[in-house]
């Protein structure tokens, strides 16, 4: 069904992350698939890491730990901007071509009434792109 | 496992699509322990997420409402203080302002010139964020182009001016504005001075202090991964200690200077700019045209911070470079052509020569000229630093020491030289080849489009000239808010994105309360005064450079 599941990671908020890391796993184990781990950090240094060559790294090994984890296949890349905050999701969208995905699982917070100003980042890429999104709410409240 | 992340160049990474950054190749990295963010308040109970430096973000929150309460609750009071700190610093101090101004010049210079400028920001294999295109357009709209707009016909014209009508002395003192020895009754020579005089407060001196801070920014934010952040420049010096209270004063004097430099110039240009709408088509001259204005301006910056550095703030300069290009070259091409193109290099030779003269710190006769005018400028510049700096930094990343420095020191001075002889020569040539007075009649905002009013197309010249006044407001507002947001988050850039619009929503609520309450010129006082302190950071700025590139690789 799916071989490759791309999963936006940011390393500054893993704790919000749990549930769509852990449904993206099942799904990989599922599919037979592959995951990528796709993180977005800024070109000036970030409270993760001081270079986007250091976030890589903190990616890689990420992915590394959660693969043996899951007992699937993953795979990291990181994608660095100047003003990351607003090229967020032109970057994701460009990854989704860029590492061949056919399903994006990724968290995202249920709705609010700023939404209609700044628009959650998963509505935005589902409505962006021609390949299947999967947004994962947080479990409680 | 499919990647060896201890690789350099780790499978994944290695397709080199735009987005994808190549391995950045060695720097030398600052060994701390600060975590950026680590005194940060985060919280997102509030309906939307922030991400603020508590100290920085609260204090600087209540240093401008008291300031703003002050000013209008006491304008009386305050003005004559605030201008007369103002006029005290740039009076006595003037050779302190000089000095290090020839001190940044030359720094910059220097390093264009020594290995030093081999250093790539970012590492030595980083590659550039944005084109040349993109970049150039962006330093010119944070930095000057609104001032270009504004003295470009009128400075060149009042030291025209006052060249010609020569010295006078009272009591031993000189009571003329004429920069250096005048030039009584000599038009040309008068015109050459002033040109001279003119190119001397827009060349490289202001361009060398916004370089000092941008360079030592983005050496000490991408080569050495300190936060990108005033205080990080005072690493070298203090260590450690910047991340505790000495940068904590650092980072709220630069929102300080930066958010009422902004909040004060919007005002005061929001009342040039409807002057200008006044002249040429009739709008009322009222308060509601500027609040309206106000509004307008910072509704479109919200717009563009919300869209981001690129989409938004480049973009929008792009725009505006364009039709700047194209007002300068109907000027060229309509005005008096052939005397532009050597005015071109006559001025810029003028400058050379007069810039010894022009830059002595030390026993000048022009009193009013050198303190008045230079050390008013050079604190001016000074206080919009922190802000240009910052934001020239951050979209420097990838560009070498010495392509930086050309890029932000030697084209845009180019430019300015350019610029001036156009805008300026034209409307002097109109004074003095055409007996046409009306430029120097004219009000300071409106000199512009008096001397474009000479030319054909008026109507369409003019219209250009209001946009690009309100665009260049624009982007002034929309990075001046990428900056406050930055600094009172601990230099976090990715901070939530409703604090940028916070803070260019209080841009704009301080320049209407100001407007419609007065003491816009009062505060304006306040945050050139602000040059001073910020003096002493650039001199910091410089120690830092030269340290912080002499440990860095040079490929």
């Amino acid at each position: 069904m799916y071989k490759k599941l791309m999963v936006p990671v940011d390393l500054a908020h893993i704790e919000v992350l749990e549930p769509a890391l852990q449904v993206a796993a099942d799904l990989a184990r599922l599919y037979a698939a592959e995951v990528c781990y796709v993180g977005v950090t800024s070109t000036t240094p970030s409270s993760v890491a001081r270079t986007p060559e250091e976030y890589q790294h903190k990616l890689d090994d990420f992915a590394r730990q959660r693969a043996a984890e899951h007992g699937c296949p993953i795979s990291a890349r990181t994608l660095s901007s100047a003003d990351p905050a607003a090229d967020l999701d032109d970057l994701l969208l460009q990854a989704i071509g860029d590492v061949g995905a056919d399903l994006v699982v990724m968290a995202t917070h249920p709705p609010k009434h700023l939404g209609a100003i700044l628009p959650s980042h998963g509505g935005k890429i589902a409505t962006h792109t021609d390949i299947s999104v999967f947004l994962i709410r947080p479990t409680e409240g | 496992m499919e990647n060896d992340p201890r690789d350099e160049r780790p499978g994944e990474a290695d397709t080199s699509s735009e987005g994808v950054p190549a391995p950045e190749g060695p720097a030398n990295l600052i060994d701390t322990d600060y975590v950026i963010g680590q005194d940060n308040l985060a919280t997102s109970k509030l309906g939307f997420s922030i991400d603020l430096h508590g100290k920085v973000f609260t204090i600087s929150a209540l240093v401008t409402v008291f300031f703003v309460v002050l000013t209008l609750a006491l304008q009386a009071e305050v003005e004559p203080l605030f201008n007369a700190l103002r006029d005290w610093l740039t009076g006595n101090l003037a050779w302190f302002f000089l000095l290090a101004g020839n001190i940044f010049v030359l720094l910059c210079l220097g390093l264009i010139v020594s290995p030093l400028g081999k250093v790539r920001i970012g590492g030595m294999h980083a590659k550039p964020d944005f084109s040349y295109t993109g970049w150039f357009a962006m330093l010119f709209a944070a930095g000057m182009g609104i001032g270009l707009m504004f003295y470009g016909v009128s400075e060149p014209m009042s030291h025209f001016g006052a060249a010609l009508g020569g010295t006078s002395v009272e009591d031993g003192v000189r009571t003329d504005w004429a920069p250096l020895g005048a030039a009584a009754g000599d038009p040309e020579a008068a015109a050459r001075l002033g040109m001279a005089a003119t190119i001397y407060h827009w060349g490289l001196h202001p361009w060398a202090i916004y370089a000092v801070v941008a360079l030592a920014l983005a050496i000490f934010s991408f080569n050495k991964g300190l936060p990108l952040t005033m205080r990080s420049i005072f690493y070298p010096l203090l260590g450690e200690r910047v991340w505790g209270w000495p940068g904590h004063v650092v980072d709220i004097l630069a929102v300080f200077a930066t958010l009422f430099g902004l909040a004060t110039s919007l005002g005061l240009g929001a009342s040039q700019a409807a002057a200008g709408l006044g002249y040429l088509f009739g709008v009322p001259e009222a308060d509601a045209t500027m609040v309206l204005l106000i509004m307008g301006i910072t509704a479109v910056a919200i717009v563009s911070i919300l869209a981001g550095v690129d989409k938004g703030v480049r973009r929008l300069s792009e725009i505006n470079m364009g039709l700047a290009v194209l007002l300068l070259l109907f000027v060229i091409l309509v005005g008096p052509t052939l005397l532009i193109l050597t005015g071109f290099f006559q001025n810029l030779g003028g400058y050379l020569v007069n810039l010894p003269a022009l830059s002595n710190p030390f026993g000048r006769e022009d009193a009013n000229f050198s303190q008045g005018w230079t050390a008013f400028y050079w604190a001016w510049w000074i206080s919009w630093s922190p802000f240009v700096g910052m934001f020239i930094a951050r979209v420097s990343r990838g560009r070498s020491v010495r392509e930086f420095l050309i890029a932000v020191l030697l084209v845009p001075s180019l430019v300015s030289v350019l610029w001036m002889t156009a805008f300026g020569g034209t409307a002097i040539d109109q004074f003095v080849n055409a007996d046409f007075e009306g430029v120097r009649d004219a009000a300071l905002e409106l000199q512009l489009f008096v001397m474009l009013g000479e030319l054909p197309l008026t109507a369409i010249t003019s219209f250009v000239g209001i946009v690009l006044v309100v665009v260049f407001f624009i982007t002034s507002s929309d990075s001046g808010s990428l900056v406050i947001d930055t600094i009172t988050a601990g230099g976090k850039v990715d901070a939530p994105k409703p604090q940028r619009v916070f803070w260019a929503i209080i841009e704009g609520v301080i320049a209407i309360a100001l407007l419609l309450g007065g003491g816009l010129a009062a505060l304006q006082a306040m945050a050139v005064s602000t040059g001073l302190p910020f003096t002493l950071v650039l001199l910091v700025g410089c120690y830092a450079i030269v340290k912080g590139l002499m440990s860095e690789p040079r490929g």
